[in-house]
């Protein structure tokens, strides 16, 4: 059984329908990309999927259970969480405060401590600058804190939306470095992503989202291979 | 000697006025809104400890506290909570619909006349000076009030999440944060200050009618603009200089009639030269 699975989504914005009809599932353990273009709907889907946005036709499952309709909270305490797009970390608090923010709903104390130590020691600048007020950081180095707040949750499946928007080549590599450091670990993985290349070579499956609908899908390789994905989106 | 006496009104009216704009800052900060209706919880807490206060003036504090966080939380469940995401206008003229059924509300259960309370704890002499007790009491609230919520905002887990939430609360959400939650919490600190602060002005103005909490109310938000609203410490200093204003005012004869006058002035003032306020930050425009 799919891990998450969407069918027949619709969301409108007002009288503006930017998903129509799409319907794909991610298993358990796997990297799943949807690739496409700026305003493909790539956002919207993510956001729908946490709750954020209220689709107005279709179902999510998440291991079995409908969760459209649940308050977003609750969505993520059933065990997933989100790396939104443009990082959203809370600037006003610490780089610390933002990573116990990131394990709000935990109980277990033994395990965040943990945590804490493994995204430190994954992330040494954020130990380095764990008192410095969030705003201060420089972009890529918000990047990763906004991908240590996501993980302190112990997410079981984790959603990152253009998380190597922005960044240098060098930061770019590394976050995909992280992405595959953390499915390695157990976590299953659906990626939003206008960097094809890289997320492909990185997924077991994507899709290729345009204008709403659902074109394409395949595996990562398939879909690397595709002349279709190289003309549009590979710059080939 | 005139001038410690000053200094003293001052911290007295300011910090009365900082409580009741601490509840308008956060409500702002946290659920985006303006709560129109905060004045009339500062009446509520004006009436039951008229009530109580020939039980037990104690008792009286305790049951102003408990009856406002009451009235709040049902407000809030009520009238502001199913217009979660709706348009501000909406939220606006609902806020003052609630204040005028808070008001009439009085009136019914209360009726129209204005009921009082005597309170003299005496007065201590230093030197030539001789201070109100009750003043003194005032001050040493408020300021405990003011630490200990300053406390709570910054070291507790909730308080970070207030303000994740004042922040991004989308972003708060994908926390697991239960934005109902903290917005209830906001509520519930706020009307619990606005009671403390109703409790003082009674005891200070020792007359209370159904419009009682206007007046403190309006100058509070005010306060809390100046300070920039938004902003806990904002709130704080703003209610603090419209004390001073007061404290001033009040001892210059050829100024006092135009207290209020000046204050507004002052308002105008802040927002034309800083129009986010003391404390305020500019707000970040989300894509
Ligand atoms: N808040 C909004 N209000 C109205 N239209 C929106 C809003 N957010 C996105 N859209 C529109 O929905 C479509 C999909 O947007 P989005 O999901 O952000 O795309 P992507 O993430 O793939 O760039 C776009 O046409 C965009 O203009
Ligand atoms: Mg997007």
């Amino acid at each position: 059984m799919a891990l998450l699975e969407v069918k027949n989504l619709d969301v409108h914005y007002g009288v503006i329908q930017a998903i129509k009809d799409i319907s794909f599932e991610v298993n358990e353990g796997e990297i799943v990309t949807l690739i496409g273009a700026n305003g493909a709907g790539k956002t919207t889907t993510m956001q729908s999927i946490i709750g954020l946005i209220h689709p107005t036709r279709g179902e999510i499952y998440y291991d079995g259970q409908k969760i459209n309709g649940i308050p977003s909270h609750k969505i993520v305490k059933l065990g997933m969480t989100q790396v939104p797009e443009g990082r959203r970390i809370f600037s006003e608090l610490t780089v610390y405060e933002n990573l116990v923010m990131g394990a709000y709903t935990r109980k277990d104390k033994d395990g965040v401590e943990k945590d804490f130590k493994d995204i430190y020691e994954l992330f040494p600048r954020l130990e380095e600058r764990k008192n410095q007020v969030a705003g201060t950081l420089s972009g890529g180095e918000q990047q990763m804190l906004a991908m240590g707040r996501a993980i302190m949750s112990r997410p079981k499946l984790l959603m990152l939306d253009e998380p190597s928007m922005g960044l240098s080549p060098l930061l770019v590599d590394q976050v995909f470095d992280i992405i595959k450091r953390f499915h390695e670990k157990g976590t299953t993985i659906l990626l939003v992503e206008q960097n094809a290349n890289k997320s492909l070579a990185i997924s077991d499956r994507a899709y290729v989202l345009e204008n709403g609908r659902i074109v394409l899908s395949g595996t990562g390789a398939e879909l690397l291979a595709s002349e279709e994905i190289k003309k549009a989106y590979l710059g080939g | 000697m005139e001038f410690i006496t000053m200094i003293i009104n001052g911290l007295s009216i300011g910090g009365t006025y900082a409580m009741i704009a601490l509840g308008y800052t956060m409500v702002y900060g946290i659920a985006k809104m303006l709560n129109f209706a905060h004045g009339d919880i500062i009446m509520v807490g004006g009436y039951t400890i008229v009530l109580f206060f020939p039980i037990s003036p104690i008792l009286g504090i305790i049951a102003s506290v408990i009856f406002c966080v009451t009235v709040g939380i049902v407000v809030e469940k009520t009238a502001y909570k199913p217009l979660r995401g709706a348009s501000p206008l909406a939220v606006l003229i609902t806020a003052i619909g609630v204040s005028k059924l808070l008001q009439s509300a009085a009136q019914i259960f209360i009726g129209s006349e204005s009921k009082g309370v005597t309170v003299n704890l005496g007065e201590i002499r230093m030197g030539e000076i001789k201070i109100n007790v009750l003043t003194l009491i005032t001050i040493a609230c408020s300021a405990a009030v003011m630490v200990a919520l300053t406390l709570f905002v910054k070291y507790t887990k909730t308080g970070r999440a207030m303000v994740a939430v004042s922040e991004d609360r989308g972003a708060a959400q994908l926390m697991g944060i239960n934005v109902n939650f903290i917005i209830m919490i906001t509520f519930i600190i706020g009307s619990a200050l606005a009671a403390v602060a109703g409790v003082f002005l009674v005891f200070k103005i020792q007359d209370v009618g159904t419009t009682f909490g206007a007046m403190p109310g309006i100058k509070a938000f005010a306060a809390a603009v100046i300070g920039g609203i938004g902003s806990i410490p904002g709130a704080m200093v703003g209610g603090l200089v419209l004390g001073f204003i007061e404290a001033v005012c009040g001892m210059v004869p050829a100024l006092s009639p135009y207290t209020d006058a000046i204050e507004f002035a002052i308002l105008i003032i802040v927002l034309l030269v800083k129009p986010t306020g003391f404390l305020g930050k500019k707000r970040r425009e989300k894509v």
